[in-house]
């Protein structure tokens, strides 16, 4: 058992928990990375929302301001159809990714439910036209609503903020984050 | 090359070839910032983004800083961003509310009309020295139409209703939509990216139709399965284009097959939204009149004005702005408008659009890019001279073809030239248009 603190207080949380969403955390990295996106979408809960907002409002809020993604689970599969279609161009061939993931801390835990914020750094390589490597780096901070089911943990809301200013070098946000 | 070869168009042909210089020369690209963005009139915000006095806008216009402010006596005001004691930026953040605006480096202070209002130690400057010339310097001309402010390099030259002609229909259009006469808001948050393809090619896609099949099928198979009906897109003909004076051209094409949250329903938007949308319909046609309700909830109108400003009057109604960087690189600026009573699930509606369109995340937008970086990769083969944009030119042009493209090509290749505008922007030109309007500098 660790101290760690939640919400500014110290209070405790299991040092299982925390490694157990660690794992969690790391296998969807990985499951991205290799492109398993069946897999992935399958961590989702029929209720899950997916949201990137925009470089330019990191608290912009989906359905009152401008945000890049705010899918449902129909929205948020048919996201993963079109990745594994030949026509979507810029993923397709799809680019080489790698996601680190770090800075994970529990903020909230109550019940089946967790409250998890981590830093993330995810690397997109794709030489498209020849003309030379070409790297976008994405960095951000993840908000996740987890739900444990049937001894799983579920993805119930799943947020990407985008510590980038503008998309200056990357030209769009072609992969998931 | 000669600037005058650049372009062939010979409409009896039916023959409009773009020579791939344009879009890779840096003399080109040198000719298109002194002919065509220091002189034309270019979009740099609008009236909602300053509603309240002290509001602010941070912008690049022509590769210049500028920012917009509504000073305290409510008129929009917009300024070079650039102190006149040295140079550093005066206003450092994209967007806020002041009183007085302070450069940081030796905190000269300058007030909402551009005054010089105070600096440190004023002793130490001889007799002569007068505050009043030494305020901020705004943009040679300035002036909006119905909330749209647009900034002129050029001192002289057509005022701005003059200018955008007979695109200011479409403007009213999609102001029109606001059914309380609040007029428009662009909504916060913005696309901002940079893309590696010429501007030109960017524009030229913001109203290809040709394109949408091959490039978007994911878009229209996913649609299909929401139960929409795409394939008038890929009929023919389709839509309509109208050129509309010094370069400007619209293509205006029905909503098929899907919705419009002003105002044709659909069932994607669920059965809770139908009375509203119904209502949102029954009040156009009652302020409008039937004819142009039907326009206004049953098609969409993607404007360009020239050289740089999509107009992009869709489900989620967009103020697009495109700027040359280098010869085979821009930026791009995506921001979305609507009514002011566009709150809750009527917002809902319109941003739903969005983030399935042209968001950096959406079905739209980053095949788009690929195809653009695309094409400018292969310029790289210098060899293969031309590119063509004769589509349609023996006929009738329709929406999918390219009309719309060469409209913007002639007002580009006469002012890169020099000339102030072409002689017609037509495919078959009105009478009108062969007055000779082509003036030379």
């Amino acid at each position: 058992m660790t101290f760690t603190p939640v919400n500014g207080k110290e209070s405790l949380v299991s040092h299982d928990l925390l490694h157990e969403v660690e794992q969690f955390l790391f296998f969807e990295a990985e499951l991205l990375d290799d492109w398993r996106l069946d897999d992935w979408v399958a961590l989702f809960t029929e209720d899950a929302r997916y949201v990137i907002p925009t470089t330019d409002l990191p608290n912009g809020v989906p359905g009152q301001d401008l945000v890049f993604a705010n899918d449902d689970i129909g929205r948020l599969r048919a996201r993963v159809e079109r990745l594994k279609s030949r026509h979507a161009h810029r993923e397709y061939p799809w680019s080489r990714t790698r996601r680190f993931i770090n800075n994970i801390r529990i903020a909230d835990a109550s019940g089946d439910e967790v409250t998890v914020n981590a830093s993330y750094l995810v690397y997109r390589f794709r030489d498209a036209t020849g003309r030379g490597a070409h790297v976008d780096t994405y960095v951000g901070k993840y908000t996740y609503n987890l739900v444990r089911s049937e001894g799983q943990f579920r993805i119930r809301h799943k947020k990407a903020v985008l510590d980038n200013e503008t998309l200056y070098t990357h030209g769009a946000v072609s992969i998931i984050l | 090359m000669e600037l005058a070869d650049l372009v062939i168009d010979d409409r009896e042909r039916g023959v409009f070839r773009v020579h791939r210089s344009s879009m890779t020369s840096p003399a080109v690209h040198a000719l298109e910032r002194e002919r065509i963005f220091n002189r034309c009139w270019l979009y740099a915000g609008h009236e909602s983004e300053v509603e309240q006095p002290g509001d602010y806008i941070r912008r690049r216009v022509a590769g210049r800083p500028v920012f917009l402010v509504r000073g305290q006596d409510g008129e929009v005001r917009v300024f070079l961003n650039t102190c006149p004691h040295r140079g550093a930026l005066v206003c450092r953040q994209d967007a806020g509310n002041a009183e007085v605006f302070q450069c940081f480096y030796h905190a000269w202070s300058f007030n909402d009309r551009g005054d010089l209002v105070g600096l440190p130690d004023e002793e130490g400057y001889a007799e002569g020295f007068d505050r009043s010339e030494r305020g901020l310097l705004a943009p040679p001309r300035v002036s909006n139409y119905r909330g749209f402010y647009f900034v002129s390099f050029s001192p002289d030259g057509e005022d701005l209703a003059t200018y955008l002609g007979e695109a200011t229909e479409y403007f009213d259009l999609l102001i029109s939509q606001s059914d309380t006469g609040l007029g428009l808001a662009v909504v916060p948050g913005a696309l901002r990216c940079g893309i590696a393809t010429n501007w030109k090619l960017f524009v030229e896609n913001s109203f290809d139709l040709y394109h949408a099949p091959s490039v978007h099928q994911t878009l229209f198979s996913y649609l299909k399965r929401l139960g929409h009906d795409s394939a008038a897109i890929t009929a023919r003909p389709y839509g309509q284009v109208r050129p509309l004076g010094n370069g400007h051209a619209v293509l205006e094409m029905p909503t098929v097959g899907g919705g419009r949250p002003v105002a044709k329903w659909h069932p994607m938007y669920g059965e809770a939204a139908k009375s509203e949308i119904e209502g949102i319909r029954a009040r156009l046609q009652d302020r409008l009149g039937e004819e142009t309700m039907e326009r206004i909830a049953g098609s969409s109108r993607l404007l360009i004005i020239y050289p740089n400003l999509v107009l992009h009057d869709s489900a989620a109604p967009g103020i697009w702005t495109i700027w040359p960087d280098r010869p085979d690189f821009m930026e791009l600026t995506i921001q979305v408008v609507c009514a002011k009573e566009d709150v809750g699930a009527r917002l809902e509606r319109r941003l739903s659009h969005f983030e399935l369109g042209v968001s950096a995340t959406g079905y739209l937008h980053p095949d788009d890019v690929e195809a653009l970086e695309s094409c400018q990769a292969g310029f790289d083969a210098p060899e293969m001279e031309w590119s063509d944009v004769s589509r349609g030119m023996h006929r009738e042009a329709h929406g999918r073809d390219e009309l719309q493209m060469r409209t913007f090509w002639r007002q580009w290749h006469a002012q890169v030239q020099g000339y102030a505008a072409a002689a017609s922007w037509s495919d078959r030109p009105t009478p009108v248009e062969t007055t000779a309007r082509a003036t030379a500098d």
